[in-house]
């Protein structure tokens, strides 16, 4: 059952990935985008990480992508689309390089391994997240590596974000 | 008892999710003929009173009218874009319903069945999430329709959902702090576990709730994204049939599911004031009603009768919210649309976050005394809740921040009282 779901995610968010270069119109790229998102959700849910999948849809389908809908919409009344690629050579470049990328990430992933140890913070694999969902509930589990043993980070990056709204007013406004 | 399991699990999850469907689908249509009742009252007339008794069956011819009349596409507009705002705009709206527990467990002899669609582990977040995905229906149905009066509607409703969100989900934090979960269920149960529904051991994140689900939810005074005497009705202007009646079922079906969340979150949802014997939540596999002083569990006794005591109370509470949003909505007129940008970023965000800071620390200095989880508890919430409420009141009435059109006489002073003596002497 959950492989049948996992397929038909996977398969929502690659169709979204590839109808959002495709399109021509903004709008249409966007909402394929949306769909990539939405589908990265799910895929989320199939593996327990229902904090995640909520997350990844309040921030990124529900506030970010509503303010470039937002700004498409302000900035592109018109239908006069025109294709950012143009000409054959940039065609087989990006066919190229998205090729590459592929195949690296093939090559990394495709020989059937497990998903443990390095890349899962989590030790145990398959059932672990769960394990962990149930001791300590959905939001508990992520909020108590992230301002325990993470914190330092955690705060960084939050200077950072700081310093990004400062630079945009600073950009925007001459007067302040 | 145990919770239903295996093939039971699944026959009465469909039977829930069909029974809410329906019942929510069914209590939509009836809320738009109790507002047109409504209003018909507040203003003096009598409302639509011909189609059966009292008018009863007015929301079905309203809706069969729907289904047969021509449905025009205008010729300028996308045409793929403006069938999907419809859709989009119905979809998280009657979804949402599905993680709020509606009454107590109800016992059948395969297991306890738990009165909830959809107990997810991230309960409320799922709600956020959902109704953040809200403004693509309204957005694109402006934006298809290739008109500047529905584009101007889609603009303000995307800017005000955006602002208004951000206050409604700092108003919730305070609502987490005290819950210690995201799941409604639990919310519920801290309520009934603190003697006090949420409403008043955090009053003014109840108010700064109140606010911004009725700015979501792009009612009056909020109704911007309509504003009829500007913008004819804004978004959805160019709909017409059936198409105008999915925004309108998403927009009752908005309002309906945000007074249940109200319900749920601010007064105890399905809980029963003054009653212990209502008082049910999972505690490791068993359903619990309360700890003895030794912190043992005591086990809760469900009963066919407690669910449907409870079912009534959650029905009686929504019905307060859904008829709260009709009396707004006859009562008070519409904003200026900057008042509404300052009202949300420079009045209601700020001071969620001033409130999220006393909350916290109101919480801290409690646990830090190792006060107990329970009346006392509420107690002293309640009152520094009422003084920062009383604060925000104040000085919000100070008509310095949201000053209709009657401020600056009354500041003046002459003409107003002028017009207070003539009226005066007219009586």
């Amino acid at each position: 059952m959950a492989e049948v779901f996992f397929y038909l995610l996977a398969a929502l968010a690659i169709g979204g990935g590839v109808g959002m270069v495709t399109r021509k119109n903004p709008v249409g790229s966007l909402l394929f985008l949306v769909l990539t998102l939405a589908s990265l959700a799910g895929i989320f849910v199939l593996l327990d990480a229902h904090f995640l999948a909520a997350i990844q849809v309040v921030v990124y389908a529900g506030a970010i992508m509503v303010l470039f809908l937002f700004v498409i919409m302000l900035l592109n009344l018109g239908h006069d689309y025109q294709p950012d690629i143009r000409g054959g050579l940039w065609m087989v470049m990006g066919f190229a390089l998205s090729g590459l990328l592929g195949g690296i990430l093939a090559q990394r992933f495709g020989g059937g391994g497990e998903l443990t140890g390095a890349l899962l913070p989590v030790a145990g694999g398959p059932g672990a997240v769960r394990a962990l969902v149930e001791e300590h509930n959905a939001v508990g589990a992520i909020a108590g590596p992230m301002f325990r043993d993470y914190l330092v980070p955690f705060e960084v990056t939050s200077v950072l974000l700081l310093v990004a709204i400062v630079g945009a007013i600073v950009l925007a406004k001459r007067r302040i | 008892m145990e919770k239903v399991a295996g093939t039971a699990f699944l026959i009465a999850s469909s039977a829930k999710v069909v029974a809410t469907f329906t019942l929510v689908l069914l209590s939509v249509a009836y809320i738009t003929l109790l507002e047109r009742r409504l209003a018909a009252f507040m203003q003096d007339r009598r409302g639509p009173n011909r189609v059966g008794p009292f008018g009863l069956l007015q929301p079905i011819a309203d809706g069969l009218k729907n289904l047969l009349k021509e449905e025009t596409s205008p010729a300028a507009a996308s045409r793929f874009y403006f069938f999907l705002g419809p859709m989009l705009s119905l979809m998280p709206a009657t979804v949402i319903f599905a993680v709020v527990p509606f009454a107590a467990p109800l016992p059948t002899p395969w297991g306890v069945v738990d009165m909830i669609v959809a107990d997810l582990p991230v309960g409320i977040l799922f709600v956020l999430a959902l109704s953040s995905l809200a403004v693509y229906g309204i957005v694109l149905g402006g934006w298809a329709s290739n008109n500047k009066y529905a584009f101007l509607g889609a603009l303000r409703s995307s800017a005000q959902m955006v602002s208004y969100e951000v206050a409604l989900g700092l108003s919730l934090v305070a609502v987490l702090m005290l819950a210690g979960n995201v799941t409604l269920t639990e919310m519920v149960w801290r309520q009934q576990q603190l003697d006090w529904w949420f409403a008043f051991p955090l009053a003014l994140a109840f108010l700064l709730f109140v606010i911004s689900a009725f700015a979501e939810n792009n009612r009056l005074p909020f109704d911007l994204p309509e504003a009829e005497s500007e913008l004819i009705t804004g978004y959805h202007t160019e709909y017409s049939a059936m198409k105008f009646s999915m925004f309108f079922i998403a927009e009752y079906a908005h309002l309906l599911t945000n007074s249940a969340l109200m319900a749920t979150l601010f007064l105890g949802g399905w809980d029963i004031p003054f009653w212990r014997g209502d008082d049910m939540f999972w505690v490791g596999g068993a359903l619990v009603s309360g700890f003895d002083a030794t912190g043992a569990p005591l086990l809760a006794e469900p009963a066919w009768w407690k669910t449907a005591l409870t079912l009534a109370a959650f029905a009686a509470k929504t019905s307060f919210f859904v008829f709260l949003y009709i009396w707004v909505r006859w009562t008070l007129p519409r904003f200026r649309y900057d008042q509404v940008m300052h009202l949300g970023w420079k009045v209601m965000i700020p001071t969620a976050l001033a409130y999220i800071m006393l909350i916290g620390g109101t919480i801290l200095v409690l646990d830090a005394l190792r006060t107990p989880y329970g009346f006392t508890y509420g107690l002293v919430l309640t009152a520094v809740s009422l003084v920062a409420t009383g604060l925000f009141v104040f000085v919000l009435d100070r008509d310095r921040i949201i000053g209709g059109a009657d401020l600056t006489r009354r500041r003046s002073g002459t003409e107003y009282q002028r017009a207070e003596m003539i009226v005066a002497s007219d009586l």
